[in-house]
């Protein structure tokens, strides 16, 4: 009894006195963010962890959730980032917890104020919007303990602030890489559009693939009036790893936010991602594509609040099932009392190829107010056989059909991007992945 | 005992709910009752129960046993709405009863009960017409008669306690197999402290040519009703169920918490048609599952239309190859009410199928919930579930909620689930009302059609009595 007692309430290496190392290294910064970080500490320490009885964990598999054996301190970079197979350079690349390699982004743009910088170099600059938007939103998805572990170990990350009316047409690409045995990294991007600004903004996530590491990631996406935020998140996590990732958006009048997320790695990966459209005309698309195999668990719970009238959500999330993975997707729809001519829909589909795999899906509605648009739906099924053997009357050898079959599983989600050169890049990454 | 007199005149006093026009259907009676548990819960009031019922000792056990298990379990409120902790469970009376032996005929009847009956609308040729009738009043049967027919086929039909008596041999095999004591903190309570329910036996190959109905009611205040039902279905044979229930409106809460276990053996049918409609300061709190063994089909079609909250998950559990599950739900949540319905499917063997349609209308503050579980859980082959989920919202302020749960493994099976929220067509609405229709008519009938392909399903004189409930519903919900 008192040994699992221990085991739950273990911070692992989180100890203060590894805190009160992380935070000896953030002198000088502003008053406010060591404050919180302590603060954050302390709810850490304080809140429990996820139990039995915890809806938001339900179907989950809790008792991976161990922070024991995880290194505080970084440990150097052993390994460089490799190609990564998407377009263009990485505007920051981030090696345990520290930048490592930065392309500077066009001056002309900067000069008219974009910037893309280090949090570290943000708490410098932008101080005010960083105290605003950073961890800004409330924990409504069940990791509220691991957001403060986050707050109060985050060495750095990345800051990206669109200035009102600027269109970047390029993707800004982050490299988030964690190496050697045992470490834990605290990943974050925190992007801001201003007013009508435009941009696309990708996460790429990735370890050496010879040890474990405990990666806890989070983002802020703040899309303001107007604006056009697209976001890829693309997990390629070792496939030992212990991901979570805390994802938030906030949609402001008549803004569009796109969030592709693609899950590859990680041993027992949680996502979660919160959308909040904050005014009148704001849309979220939310895409998820996830390949799970081996023994490997992927947790996906999101979110999506309508809190003013005539605002949009629509959500897609794929898994294919291979071997004995299992898959967990929680949806939630809220709409509140005020926001009528709501349109809100959210889809699971789960693909099964094995005999041995495990989906769960629960999607959820809860509206309270009644002039809205709001459906799911969730099915899990294998390959339609109907489609199977039409491709094979077209001479299309089986196995051949089968891929073809799975892969046009996938397009329907890649082809919501816009950015074709991504989309064949993605397609590229994810056939890779899959055999 | 405590007085064994109540006054039942309609209590003006506080209520909880507001909103509620506490003079609309106060069925309510004085009677006298002739035992009486009094208040509150503990192994006295279960061995008092026990006791007047002149049980076995097994059951004394079973009863004292499911009282820990009841005890020991915490509210289910880490789902379930906090509206669970309004109940106090020491200001219940757990066991009251008239103390007649169930009757054979009508005549037999006290007048007084009768009296009640009639107020209830049980029309006149229907009584003599029902194919047996477990008029369950308050806790005893006040009133068995199973149709001549009906016996001289073998079936059983008759009160569960009685039945415990007579036909323990069938009786304990199946009794608590189905639905655990531990299985909820409800059905715990329910092992506690039931009495009264049906119990139905229908031999092989037998197939009951009429429904077998049971009325009953809540009569007393602070009067919780814990029936327990258990129906056999035995190889081959079909037997369809009817239950329906209205309750006399109080103003403090009462309880309701009925265990129904269905057991469909191979190739036999079961039709379970529920019709509830509490007064709306009733807590219902109902476990409801079948077994189907193979080719086995068991069906719920279950209605909700009163009690202030109703949680309630009728299930099967397919476990023969080729058993099927139905579950047709209706749900009507009009102000202060929280309907909190759905359904459960736990598939356990190839080839087996499942459906459920649910659709919930919220009026006013209303709130409906759709709460479902689908589970595949080995390595099955062949399995299917369809689940569909409307939810229909007549005012700004009315709430729905949908929390669905699906869990499958393997790649042989079909799971597809898909709910929509809507509210009334304005187009619809102005059409009918283009016509000289009124709002509220006009409201009414859209209503009636939005249930209307899930209401044919219901024997003819309850889906005319679902129409008059939805129409005197919907009255005063439009403007």
């Amino acid at each position: 009894m008192s040994t699992s007692t221990n085991l739950v309430t273990s911070v692992g290496a989180f100890s203060a006195e590894a805190f009160a190392l992380a935070l000896e290294s953030h002198k000088g910064l502003p008053s406010w963010w060591l404050e919180r970080k302590e603060a954050a500490y302390k709810q850490f320490t304080s809140l429990a962890y996820p139990s039995a009885t915890d809806e938001s964990w339900r179907f989950s598999t809790r008792s991976g959730f161990k922070l024991d054996g995880f290194l505080a301190t970084n440990s150097p970079a052993t390994t460089a980032a490799k190609d990564i197979g998407l377009p263009g350079k990485p505007a920051l690349t981030f090696v345990n917890n520290s930048l490592t390699e930065s392309n500077p982004v066009d001056q002309a743009l900067t000069q008219k104020g974009l910037v893309v910088s280090t949090l570290k170099q943000a708490l410098k600059t932008h101080s005010e919007v960083l105290k605003a938007h950073f961890m800004a939103q409330d924990q409504r998805l069940g990791s509220a303990k691991f957001a403060a572990l986050h707050t109060a170990f985050i060495n750095d990350g990345a800051f990206i602030y669109v200035p009102k009316g600027m269109e970047l047409k390029t993707p800004i690409t982050i490299v988030h890489s964690a190496s050697g045995a045992n470490t834990a990294v605290f990943p974050h991007t925190l992007v801001i559009t201003e007013e009508n600004a435009q941009v696309s903004v990708i996460d790429y996530f990735v370890s050496d693939s010879t040890s474990a590491h405990f990666c806890c990631g989070a983002n802020d996406l703040y899309a303001g009036h107007g604006s056009k935020l697209n976001y890829v998140g693309l997990q390629n996590w070792s496939t030992l790893d212990l991901c979570l990732q805390m994802n938030s958006t906030v949609v402001k009048r008549d803004a569009r936010a796109q969030s592709l997320n693609l899950h590859l790695g990680g041993h027992q990966a949680r996502h979660e991602s919160l959308s909040q459209l904050q005014a009148p005309g704001a849309f979220s698309e939310m895409l998820a594509l996830t390949i799970a195999s081996g023994e490997r668990e992927f947790d996906q719970r999101t979110l999506q609040i309508h809190q003013a009238p005539n605002t949009k959500s629509d959500l897609l999330y794929k898994n294919v099932l291979q071997d004995k993975a299992r898959t967990i997707f929680s949806g939630l729809i809220v709409v509140d009392q005020d926001a009528q001519k709501t349109d809100a829909y959210q889809s699971n589909r789960n693909l099964m190829l094995s005999d041995s795999a495990e989906a769960n899906s629960l999607p959820g509605l809860e509206i309270q107010a009644n002039d809205v648009r709001c459906t799911h739906g969730a099915t899990t099924s294998r390959v339609d056989p109907e489609e199977l053997f039409y491709l094979q009357a077209r001479c299309i050898p089986e196995a051949k059909a089968h891929e073809l079959l799975v892969f046009g599983f996938f397009e329907e989600v890649l082809n919501r991007l816009e950015d074709d050169e991504l989309h064949a890049a993605l397609r590229t990454i994810i056939q890779s992945n899959f055999n | 005992m405590a007085d064994t007199t109540l006054t039942s005149e309609p209590v003006q006093s506080d209520n909880p709910v507001t909103g509620i026009d506490q003079s609309a259907g106060n069925f309510s009676y004085k009677v006298d009752y002739e035992f009486d548990a009094g208040t509150g819960l503990s192994e006295k009031t279960v061995e008092y129960i026990s006791a007047a019922k002149k049980e076995d000792p097994w059951i004394r056990e079973f009863r004292l046993k499911a009282l820990k298990v009841f005890e020991s379990k915490p509210m289910p409120t880490h789902w379930a709405t906090k509206d669970l902790e309004a109940i106090d469970f020491s200001k219940i009376r757990y066991y009251l009863s008239s103390g007649q032996k169930p009757k054979r005929t009508w005549d037999e009847v006290p007048d007084d009960i009768k009296r009640t009956f009639e107020r209830l609308g049980i029309p006149e040729q229907e009584r003599k017409f029902l194919a047996g009738v477990e008029a369950q009043f308050d806790s005893e049967a006040a009133y068995s008669n199973v149709k001549e027919a009906v016996s001289k086929q073998g079936v059983i039909f008759m009160n569960s306690g009685e039945a415990l008596k007579e036909h323990p041999e069938i009786f304990k095999k199946w009794f608590g197999k189905v639905i655990p004591t531990g299985d909820n903190k409800f059905s715990a309570l329910n092992s506690a402290v039931f009495s009264g329910g049906s119990f139905i036996y229908v031999p092989k190959g037998v197939k009951v040519s009429h429904p077998l109905q049971a009325y009953f009611r809540i009569n007393a205040e602070n009067f919780g009703q814990f029936e327990r039902t258990l129906i056999i279905a035995d190889e081959g044979s079909e037997v369809t169920y009817m239950e329906g229930c209205t309750a006399p409106k109080f103003s403090t809460s009462t309880l309701h918490s009925a265990v129904v276990e269905l057991v469909a053996l191979k190739g036999a049918k079961i039709q379970y048609i529920t019709v509830q409609n509490w007064a709306a300061n009733v807590f219902n709190l109902v476990t409801k599952r079948g077994v189907a063994h193979e080719e086995a089909e068991i069906k719920w079609i279950d209605c909700n239309i009163g009690s202030r909250l109703t949680m309630k998950y009728p299930g099967v559990i397919l476990k023969g190859r080729k058993a099927r599950g139905e579950v047709i739900s209706i749900a009507l949540a009009n102000d202060g009410q929280h309907q909190d319905t759905g359904a459960k499917m736990v598939h356990a063997a190839d080839e087996t199928t499942s459906n459920i349609i649910a659709k919930s209308i919220s009026v006013g503050h209303g709130r409906s919930t759709y709460r479902g579980m689908v589970h595949m859980p080995k390595h099955l082959k062949g399995c299917k579930n369809n689940t569909e989920c409307d939810a229909l919202l007549i005012n700004t302020n009315s709430r729905t909620d949908t929390y669905p749960s699906i869990t499958v493994r393997g790649a042989e099976n079909k799971v597809q689930h898909e709910a929509s929220v809507s509210k009334v067509s304005e187009e619809q609405i102005f059409y009918m009302r283009q016509r000289g229709l009124t709002e509220a008519q006009a409201m009414s009938l859209s209503v009636n059609g939005f249930i209307n392909d899930l209401a044919r399903q219901f024997p003819m004189e309850y889906s005319v009595e679902l129409k008059r409930l939805i129409d005197l519903e919907m009255e005063g919900s439009v403007g």
